[in-house]
């Protein structure tokens, strides 16, 4: 048996209750795996999880599954970097195997400016816990044979901030090892059940109508990608959220390994090996906000262009699939996450192109921020409240793409 | 997914030459002056289904145009010019 035959998933289907202590819509990796810790770490295991298509039908399904905690600011590295040690320990946690692999990730600079961002980010993440370097040209080369350090002759390769941590893991298993670990103590998932509205007793969320009829539930979690101004607008709330698509892509089997994670902000885009060998590549946000899964030829061409620059092996491999998700974009590239000023109604949503590296973090606060009723401090800096407050938490620089 | 916007100046162009341009309402509901500003900095309509937007013809006829667009599936629906 090899990795990619996948053992039997337990999953476990039940009929829906009537009333459940937590309700959570969306059943995507944010979703399960606040079910997984609430039931894990908190012993509350009356939780339903809402799903209007399959498990993991949404971004979870789409993402290009890196892991990384290389951020701007101290908050986010912080945050991040539990994630990235979430994830390392999660096969021997649920015995489950992800397919995680730790590879490094090269962000690489191409001009003085970029070098100077480079070197800051490799300071701000090694003083706030998540490894990262700088390194010259020649080490590069070392990591990433294949980098043609000239650039093409337009993007010379003049040094890089190096963070080992970098990983990658296999979004579907992740789906289904959260999925699992939360039936198996006794939450109950329910596919195709589109939630149509939120039941209100005066100012308080007290339970959702559902297309099978009205679940009322201590507490609704809102965990929904792409769809969440709508539901978020049903309890009286607007949000600081503008819905973009984002492409990516993968080619045909590379014969030799290519291990690292590859990026470059002044090209905009990434790549990375899967582990049946296929070259992933993607870039950043469509520029027209939109619910719509449909691809282009011209993002291919596009992010080809950019990637065979400092690629050039790519030029021999070809395209084999190219799709689409919707990334929900916050003003300033940070996630909103916690209460949200309506009683027993609490968000988590601006995951952007940052929400697979999140996930187990993700999870794991909201599940103690519902359990305790207090916010993590954690999670603290990105309450949906903080723009009024006037204390935004500017990350674009190193959110903008993957 | 990439797609053409029919700019009335310079015909129909890939959309790689225009720039973004939301229109921000802010509901009549909310009275409060600072909450209105709140509102008009971060917050966004984001609709699901026929919008009307801006566009900026950056690399073009440096005009901006309106256009009604389906956001569910990226269909035009009519375009205008404003000055």
């Amino acid at each position: 048996m090899n990795e990619f035959i996948e053992r039997n998933v337990r999953l476990s289907w039940h009929a829906a209750k009537r009333s459940y202590e937590v309700v959570i819509v969306g059943g995507g990796g944010h979703g399960l795996a606040t079910a997984y810790y609430l039931a894990t770490r908190h012993g509350i295991t009356d939780v339903a999880v809402l799903e209007r298509k399959y498990i993991g039908a949404g971004n979870t399904g789409r993402n290009t599954t890196v892991i990384r905690a290389n951020y701007g600011i101290p908050e986010a590295v912080r945050f991040y970097q539990r994630s990235l040690d979430l994830y390392a320990s999660l096969e021997e946690e649920t015995g489950r195997g992800i397919t995680h692999r730790q590879k490094g990730l090269l962000w690489l600079a191409h001009s003085e400016t970029g070098i100077r961002a480079e070197r800051a980010r490799a300071e701000l993440n090694t003083a706030f816990g998540a490894g990262t370097e700088y390194v010259g040209p020649d080490e590069i080369k070392k990591i990433c044979p294949q980098l043609d350090m000239a650039g093409g002759g337009v993007w010379p390769i003049l040094g890089a901030s190096y963070h080992p941590g970098g990983a990658t893991a296999r979004h579907d298993r992740v789906v289904w090892t959260y999925a699992e670990g939360a039936m198996q103590r006794g939450v109950h998932i329910h596919q195709r059940t589109a939630v149509t509205g939120l039941m209100m007793d005066g100012d308080r969320v007290t339970g959702v109508e559902t297309d099978g009829g009205p679940i009322s539930a201590g507490a609704v979690v809102s965990a929904v990608g792409g769809h969440v101004t709508a539901l978020a607008s049903m309890a009286g709330l607007r949000l600081p959220i503008r819905t973009h698509p984002l492409q990516a892509f993968v080619t045909n089997r590379y014969g030799l390994g290519f291990d690292p994670i590859v990026s470059s902000s002044s090209l905009l885009f990434y790549a990375s090996q899967t582990a049946k060998g296929e070259m992933l590549l993607g870039a950043e946000i469509d520029r027209q906000p939109s619910y719509s899964y449909r691809s282009g030829h011209h993002f291919l061409q596009s992010c080809g262009h950019r990637a065979m620059t400092l690629l050039p092996f790519l030029r021999n491999l070809r395209v084999l699939r190219q799709w689409t998700g919707v990334c929900d974009m916050s003003p300033d590239y940070s996630p909103v996450m916690g209460k949200t000023g309506v009683e027993g109604f609490y968000i988590t949503t601006g995951w952007g192109t940052w929400g697979f590296k999140a996930i187990p973090v993700g999870g794991e606060q909201m599940a103690e921020l519902i359990a305790t009723g207090e916010t993590p401090d954690l999670i603290a800096p990105f309450s949906l409240d903080r723009f009024a407050r006037d204390r935004t938490m500017a990350d674009r620089g190193s959110a903008g793409t993957h | 997914m990439s797609f053409h916007i029919p700019c009335p100046n310079c015909g129909t162009r890939a959309i790689e030459e225009f720039v973004y341009g939301e229109i921000v309402v802010v509901p009549d509901s909310i009275t409060d002056p600072d909450e209105r500003n709140l509102d008009r900095a971060f917050i966004h309509g984001n609709p699901e289904g026929p919008t009307s937007e801006r566009w900026f013809h950056a690399m073009g006829c440096q005009r901006w145009l309106t256009l009604r667009r389906d956001t569910r599936d990226e269909q035009i629906i009519l375009t205008a010019p404003i000055i």
